[in-house]
């Protein structure tokens, strides 16, 4: 609907998508995860799609990253690439 | 067509291949598990953009009845059939990467270490071992 809007929302998806990919710390790999689908979100609510929209932000920016964390504290957190 | 036009006119395409690439890095290059499962994830989310923006119109409003626009019309609402798709596919992948966490936890229980090159070495020696006390046997 607004181009201006969905570009910047992509860019911010990929730079997202590359933290949480490139990161060492799992940590910060799963917290950008949960920023990446929060922005995935605004984006689907930007392109029309309300429903999936708020989908997306109770399960890919909540319940995604509550059991992404909870496998992290119960395995290793350091990561060598 | 101008280069400009053509990349304005297509760029939810080249953003989408631009995830779908990073998802495949992900799950193929990384070597931590934990990452894998991290690539698959965007790679899910690459594909569902996909499918939302090919239900876009150019202005069309979101597909709730509106008493202002009416129903007579459809195409001044945006098509709903691939949202309700993308719904259950969100659904089932977070159902997939649920099986994935029980997955990694178990793998981490048994050989301490989520690192591919690492536990194929592990599973390797404990198979040797299990072997050699077959033939002590």
């Amino acid at each position: 609907m607004h181009w201006e809007l969905e570009v910047t929302l992509f860019i911010f998806l990929v730079a997202a998508a590359l933290l949480a990919l490139e990161s060492r710390n799992l940590l910060t790999a799963v917290v950008s995860l949960t920023v990446f689908s929060f922005l995935s979100a605004l984006l689907y609510v930007a392109m029309g799609a309300v429903d999936v929209g708020f989908t997306e932000a109770v399960v890919g920016g909540g319940v995604s990253g509550v059991l992404f964390v909870v496998t992290i504290f119960k395995t290793t957190r350091t990561c060598r690439d | 067509m101008s280069g400009l036009e053509f990349f304005v006119g297509h760029y939810a395409y080249w953003f989408v291949v631009a995830l779908l690439v990073l998802g495949l890095y992900g799950m193929i290059v990384k070597r931590n598990f934990v990452k894998k499962l991290i690539g698959m994830t965007i790679f899910q989310v690459a594909v569902i953009i996909f499918f939302i923006s090919s239900a876009v119109k150019k202005g069309a409003t979101i597909p709730i009845a509106d008493k202002a626009v009416g129903t007579a019309e459809s195409g001044l609402y945006v098509n709903p059939l691939q949202h309700t798709l993308m719904l259950t596919a969100i659904v089932v992948g977070v159902a997939t990467a649920g099986v994935g966490y029980a997955l990694l936890v178990t793998i981490f229980r048994r050989f301490r270490t989520l690192n591919e090159p690492e536990l194929m070495e592990r599973m390797r020696r404990e198979r040797e071992a299990a072997e050699k006390q077959g033939n002590d046997a």
